[in-house]
């Protein structure tokens, strides 16, 4: 079981137990996006609050499996409060890592095209949700809430130009 | 073994010990574990005398069909018939050779049926009467064709606590439909419904009824005149043939009167440059190079289904789904959830769980792991699931292979999984 000891980290199982930032704000004035993986039905509801350059607040709702939830919990924890530049650059750090897996596959490994070097490093307790790679029906499942979230920046910065 | 049917007379018990061995599937390891294969109801598993007969078929027979005259297209297209026929006669249909239609899978069955007898037959405003529990492929269909013909009248038998339909109100619920789509067995819930009745209901009101057989006719055994229904649509891969091939049994009557659906080679009697002229059934609804070794392997499962007896497979498969239901109650108590009516004789081998708050997902990772095969999710019957207060199940679903083995290393998966998220 050693594998799965990897992928449900008791980080993970904290954050699922317990999720951070849990609920929603009122929108207006906070930007609502919902998130669905039509697979499995896992659903995440992702509202946020962008001021002066800053993802002043966030929160999450919606259910879904262990690995859908604690993402987004762990996600909360780590842009709540941060410069959305600095949060777009954790996004693509993180789907970066998830990524790993399918670019191994495709390069075999013969070492010409290794992916870019993922700094585990900064993603700091996110780095727990490393073994969902191993397992790559879960990858949708574990990067949901961060699509959403992306698309929601996306979308308040449209707005505001 | 508790509640078990008696065997037809005659025969025995099937010897589950003996049928393993034709699953070339089944002698693999999963995390070095054997597999223990739960998903029948998502795809079968196929004997060693389904590949041998589609790999025969390549090594020594491959043509096109229906148009060489050559000794290989010839021997093609007589197997390609002969399939129909077997396919027609195993589900006691009156004229196969004309009435049973290829097509894909299930779903390209039912859509199909609301396609061409839909778009014909039915207006802006028409009724149409499915159940709460089907699934999307007898649904979305009808609702494109709302769409198409300016809004049906699209309404649902509701079901009650144990997953089974209620029937109470349907003399007021089939008024003016048109057509009634019903599963004979749920994907979900195992319900196998009373079909026959509801047929008769129906017919008295006007209405056809287009029957989604994909869950039944694997596994119990199936007359289309005793369920007296007017279209059933089923897949090959679910009743331990290959993918790529479906069925549409359809009344010879209404084959004759229906629109063709896919327009292509092989489905006309004659095209002009300003027209054509559609061939008769069931070649009218065969646009295209058909699946041939598909066909061939459907035979081969056909008769290997009925080598065994289809009454003696449902025997089985519901004496070990009662005996699953028993034993996951007694080691699993009330943290174990299974949907669907109670043991007994309404009841197929589908077992859609709830453990305790474990969502679906994890419970199926973490059975993955013990080399359980069940699957997570909505089963394509979200509106079910909405109705339950559920956002996925885990669901386990037997074969003729499966035994009690199987349950107790299901068990023992829902146990760790309890342990881990507990």
């Amino acid at each position: 079981m050693a594998d799965l000891e990897e992928l449900y980290r008791e980080i993970i199982l904290d954050h699922y137990r317990s999720p951070r930032n849990r609920g929603e704000l009122d929108s207006p004035p906070a930007h609502r996006v919902e998130g669905f993986n039509p697979l499995c039905g896992d659903e995440v509801v992702v509202s946020m609050v962008v001021e002066n350059g800053t993802l002043a607040d966030l929160k999450i709702a919606g259910s879904g499996c262990s690995i859908s939830q604690s993402s987004a919990s762990l996600m909360s924890a780590a842009v709540k409060g941060k410069p959305v530049g600095e949060v777009r650059q954790l996004i693509n750090t993180f789907k970066g890592m998830m990524t790993i897996h399918e670019a191994s596959l495709e390069h075999d490994g013969d070492g010409a095209d290794e992916p870019e070097e993922i700094n585990l490093d900064k993603l700091g307790e996110l780095a727990a949700l490393q073994g969902v790679v191993k397992f790559p029906v879960r990858i949708k499942c574990a990067t949901l809430s961060w699509n959403a979230l992306a698309q929601g920046l996306d979308e308040v910065a449209a707005e505001a130009s | 073994m508790t509640g078990a049917a008696a065997p037809a007379p005659g025969l025995g018990p099937i010897d589950v010990e003996v049928l393993r061995k034709d699953f070339p599937l089944l002698s693999r390891t999963v995390h070095d574990r054997p597999i223990v294969y739960l998903d029948s109801a998502a795809t079968a598993l196929q004997p060693r005398q389904v590949l041998a007969a589609m790999d025969h078929y390549y090594e020594t027979t491959h043509a096109n069909v229906h148009r060489g005259v050559y000794a290989t297209a010839e021997e093609s297209t007589a197997l390609y018939e002969r399939a129909r026929v077997v396919t027609g006669r195993f589900i006691g249909a009156p004229d196969p050779a004309h009435e049973v239609v290829f097509t894909k899978n299930t779903t390209e069955s039912l859509n199909l049926v609301a396609h061409s007898w839909g778009r014909a037959n039915l207006r802006a405003g028409d009724a149409v009467l499915l159940t709460e529990m089907e699934h999307h492929a007898n649904i979305v269909p009808w609702m494109i064709l709302s769409e198409e013909v300016g809004g049906l009248d699209i309404r649902y038998i509701p079901i009650d606590a144990d997953g089974r339909l209620v029937l109470d109100d349907l003399d007021t619920l089939i008024d003016g439909v048109k057509v009634v789509g019903i599963s004979t067995m749920s994907n979900v819930l195992g319900t196998i419904n009373p079909v026959s009745h509801i047929a008769e209901v129906a017919h008295r009101a006007g209405a056809l009824v287009v029957a989604d057989g994909a869950q039944l006719v694997p596994h119990a055994p199936v007359d289309v005149t005793a369920l007296g229904v007017d279209f059933i649509a089923f897949s090959a891969h679910k009743m331990m043939g290959p993918t790529g091939i479906g069925v549409l049994w359809g009344r010879a009557e209404l084959l004759d009167a229906m629109a063709p659906f896919l327009g292509g080679g092989g489905m006309i009697l004659d095209v002009k440059l300003d027209s054509f002229r559609p061939a008769p059934p069931p070649a009218r609804f065969e646009a295209g190079t058909p699946p041939i070794a598909e066909a061939v392997g459907l035979t081969a499962a056909i008769e290997y289904l009925s080598d065994i007896g289809m009454d003696r497979i449902r025997a089985h498969e519901l004496a070990l789904t009662n005996h699953a239901l028993a034993r996951l109650d007694e080691k699993l108590g009330t943290d174990c959830r299974v949907f669907g009516p109670p043991a007994g004789d309404d009841r197929g081998g589908v077992l859609s769980l709830a453990y305790r708050d474990v969502h679906a997902h994890d419970l199926a990772q973490v059975l993955d792991q013990f080399g359980v095969c069940v699957r997570p999710g909505h089963h394509c019957a979200k509106p079910l699931m909405r109705k339950l207060g559920v956002q996925a199940t885990a669901r386990a679903s037997l074969s003729l292979f499966s035994d009690e083995h199987d349950i107790e290393v299901l068990i023992e998966g829902l146990l760790e999984a309890g342990r881990l998220f507990g």
